[in-house]
């Protein structure tokens, strides 16, 4: 298992993004602006919620639901990014919903016409939670223009699951929701390949990872928060003190308040 | 040579950023990392900002942003 | 150390510190380059290229869209060809909506007739609320159903983000972000949405900017108001035959004026108010995409349309009611409107407007779209007229109590310019969280609107006397 945030997960998704989940299950849907994740998003709920063609439209979050296999899932639209180091708004959003929110699945939607762009965000995505599909999406587009994708061999090369989709047409979808099922009730369990740096990024994770393993006691995945910290990205420190630490250090300043037991 | 002085029309590869801090976050995340091909495809009509094929992709860039990016011509 | 400390993040940021200061950026740059070689990596496996025929239909589509000469021009033209096709499809079925509601009317007042119920309960449901929403329902209905799929089509194919890359320029010189053309393109379907949108806009100067100048768009509310007054008084300058291009023509310049406005206001407020330089700006062009015709007329019909009538049709049945008492209750010899419009009287003269002009844009704050109703209803009230079936009759009530081509010109600046609606000013208090900028969001257009309507009500006036 890749990053294991126990402590957290629905009682966060409930507490700070505002969804209540039962029965339900929850998949986030990330994505590169111009991907036509919106479409996606519109195929898989039915929600006729119109989709422009700019980059950052996904201004509002959006939400769906639809049903498969008489199972209900919550579809959370996250911002399109580039990537999830947070260099804005937006990008925090998205990685603070996949980390902290712990969505039972994560779809990750690709351009099927340059998929080297789009697969940066799918491998940062994948370092946070193994529960990924990739969509790759426009395969219409991508075949005019000439480029083949070999989707059993992307699978291999990535480790979960990916679907080939022409959303605007309907296709692949019933795949895609298939794949999101078993993923979601550990049908299958994808195990992603998981990226190794060059040399000297190795030996700063393995010169910190050991002090932020002990501050987070397996709370958080201390390779990645390693990562994000040698990358400069303060933005991490904060959400792990929002999503993780936050109630208790109210109850802390609070005093009378039991501590609950875990 | 800097991005920003490339001829519309031509080719050329990263070699280095001079930005530093978000914008070169940015940048990097756009793909434009040391190696990268870019396609210095049009300019707006007023001459700026210019637009570039960098990854598959085109996305147009201020003569401020492209002057941070230090390239080489591949002709 | 406990669970509970809070020293670790201290800890956390002390950690992440003395990394930053060992490595600087070269790790960074290292972590997003292995992770990008990686995907080069994949890629190869996964993906073949087999023919290398280049697409070349995008390319020559923007070699047009963004030509040094034609580039701009063919904007206009756009704007132009889509405000024409509004403005004549429009006309008819707007004819159809009034006839039927005017019918209607009849009947229910045949009905109320039979019930012998009082006459101020007939003026109030008739003559008040539903008279004002005939006339919302049928002058908004049409141009919003056309006007909406129009620009929705262009969005859907791709050639907003064309646009912010044309006019970048003249936004940067101004100080303000590039993509606050694309906020301004949403503020065309409603100001609330486009403030909603300038969230795109990372900078916090530069989204301030977009906010508080997204109101000299003119939203759909507006549209219907501008169209009508300039097929009547614009139009009607020229034969029939030109006089719907003359009146589009017109609306393009209007609007072309507001965004003249807009960078004009973005470069004060960056030189004054909100200091600064322009952040960075990347805008992706994505490919142009076949749009998607139902889904266009799906959303833009019944997401937008019927929700921006929807709302209108709230506020216009209470605002007809209220209307129709303030014209028809007296105080001594004239009735409470008439004593509010005699008080707003010499300041609207001044500006080019008169006081119910004046006192109908103050009434309609909570929407813009009972403007003109308000107006006509006011004007009927005082009994120049018992029916209004047409753009013609309204023209001819407009002229029967003074309005020149100069008081059309003015009402369509005013509208363009003046405060936006309560539900934009709502969504700016919301998305800004600061009273402060609210208010000025609401006097800054206010002023402008003012000063405008003044020069050119002056200047005619000086030109007239000569």
């Amino acid at each position: 298992m890749g990053l294991t945030c126990d402590s957290c997960g629905k009682g966060i998704l409930k507490k700070k993004f505002n969804i209540k989940c039962g029965e339900e299950f929850v998949v986030a849907l990330a994505g590169n602006p111009n991907v036509g994740k919106s479409t996606v998003f519109n195929e898989l709920t039915g929600l006729k919620q119109h989709t422009g063609n700019w980059p950052g439209k996904t201004v509002v979050n959006a939400r769906g639901n639809y049903e498969f296999n008489k199972k209900k899932f919550i579809l959370m639209d996250l911002p399109g990014t580039y990537s999830l180091f947070a260099n804005s708004v937006e990008e925090q959003v998205a990685r603070d919903f996949i980390c902290f929110g712990r969505p039972d699945a994560t779809i990750v939607v690709v351009d099927g016409t340059c998929l080297e762009r789009n697969l940066n965000l799918a491998l940062q995505v994948m370092e946070i939670t193994n529960n990924v599909v990739v969509c790759v999406n426009l395969m219409d587009e991508a075949e005019r223009k000439g480029i083949f994708i070999d989707i059993k061999a992307l699978e291999e090369e990535l480790g979960v699951p990916v679907v080939a989709t022409v959303a605007r047409k309907g296709q692949g979808l019933d795949e895609l929701r298939k794949r999101v099922f078993n993923i979601a009730l550990g049908v299958e369990n994808p195990k992603p390949k998981k990226m190794t740096y060059s040399k000297t990024v190795e030996e700063a994770i393995e010169k910190i990872q050991p002090q932020i393993h002990k501050i987070l006691k397996g709370k958080l995945d201390s390779r990645w928060v390693a990562l994000r910290l040698i990358d400069g990205d303060k933005t991490i420190i904060d959400s792990i003190h929002e999503y993780i630490y936050d109630d208790k250090i109210l109850e802390i300043q609070g005093e009378e308040v039991l501590v609950n037991g875990r | 040579m800097l991005l920003s002085n490339a001829k519309i029309g031509s080719k050329v590869k990263v070699i280095s950023l001079q930005s530093t801090g978000l914008l070169r976050r940015r940048m990097l995340d756009l793909g434009l990392i040391p190696g990268t091909q870019i396609e210095v495809i049009r300019q707006s009509p007023l001459g700026d900002p210019i637009a570039y094929g960098i990854k598959g992709a085109q996305i147009a860039l201020r003569k401020e942003e492209a002057k941070h990016i230090k390239v080489d011509s591949m002709e | 150390m406990d669970d509970k400390d809070p020293r670790r993040f201290e800890e956390l940021v002390s950690i992440s510190d003395s990394v930053q200061t060992m490595y600087g950026d070269e790790l960074t740059d290292s972590i997003v380059k292995d992770i990008y070689t990686f995907a080069e990596a994949i890629t190869k496996k996964a993906v073949t290229k087999k023919s290398q025929r280049k697409m070349n239909f995008d390319k020559k589509i923007d070699d047009l869209l963004t030509s040094r000469i034609l580039g701009f021009p063919i904007m206009f033209l756009l704007l132009g060809v889509v405000f024409w096709i509004t403005i004549t499809g429009a006309n008819y079925p707007s004819q159809i909506l009034a006839n039927l509601f005017f019918w209607l009317e009849d009947k229910l007042t045949y009905l109320f007739m039979a019930a012998d119920s009082p006459k101020w309960l007939h003026g109030i449901l008739i003559l008040g609320m539903y008279r004002t929403l005939a006339w919302v329902v049928s002058v908004m209905l049409p141009p919003m159903a056309i006007f909406f799929p129009l620009f929705t089509l262009l969005e859907d194919l791709g050639y907003l983000p064309r646009v912010a890359f044309n006019l970048d320029k003249l936004f940067k010189k101004a100080g303000a972000h590039g993509k606050q053309s694309l906020t301004m393109s949403m503020g065309f379907g409603c100001n609330a949405a486009g403030v909603i949108a300038c969230r795109i806009i990372e900078s916090p100067r530069e989204r301030l900017i977009a906010v508080l100048t997204n109101n000299f768009v003119p939203c759909n509310g507006r549209f219907p108001t501008l169209i009508a007054l300039a097929t009547i008084f614009v139009g009607g300058l020229v034969s029939s035959r030109y006089s719907t291009i003359v009146a589009s023509l017109f609306i393009t310049l209007l609007v072309v004026f507001g965004i003249a406005i807009t960078l004009i206001v973005s470069w004060i407020l960056s030189k004054t108010m909100l200091k600064g330089v322009p952040s960075t700006f990347t805008l992706e062009l994505p490919p142009y995409r076949k749009p998607q015709i139902v889904r266009i007329l799906y959303t833009s019909l019944i997401d937008r349309t019927i929700f921006v009538l929807g709302r209108a049709v709230a506020v216009a049945a209470p605002a007809g009611l209220v209307i129709w008492i303030l014209a028809n209750v007296r105080i001594g010899d004239m009735s409470i409107l008439n004593h509010l419009s005699m008080f707003l009287h010499p300041f609207a003269r001044i500006i080019g407007l008169d006081g119910f002009i004046l006192m109908a844009f103050i009434i309609g704050l909570p929407a813009n779209e009972i403007v003109v109703p308000i107006i006509i209803m006011s004007y009927m009230a005082k009994g120049a007229m018992l029916e209004l079936e047409s753009l013609a009759e309204m023209k001819e009530l407009f002229i029967a109590n003074g309005w020149t081509f100069l008081t059309a010109l003015n009402v369509m600046l005013f509208s363009l310019l003046h405060f936006p609606c309560a539900t934009t000013l709502w969504t700016i208090k919301k998305e800004t969280g600061s009273s402060k900028w609210t208010i000025l969001s609401a006097l800054i257009p206010t002023a402008i609107a003012i000063v405008v309507c003044f020069i050119v009500a002056s200047t005619a006036r000086l030109l007239g006397s000569v």
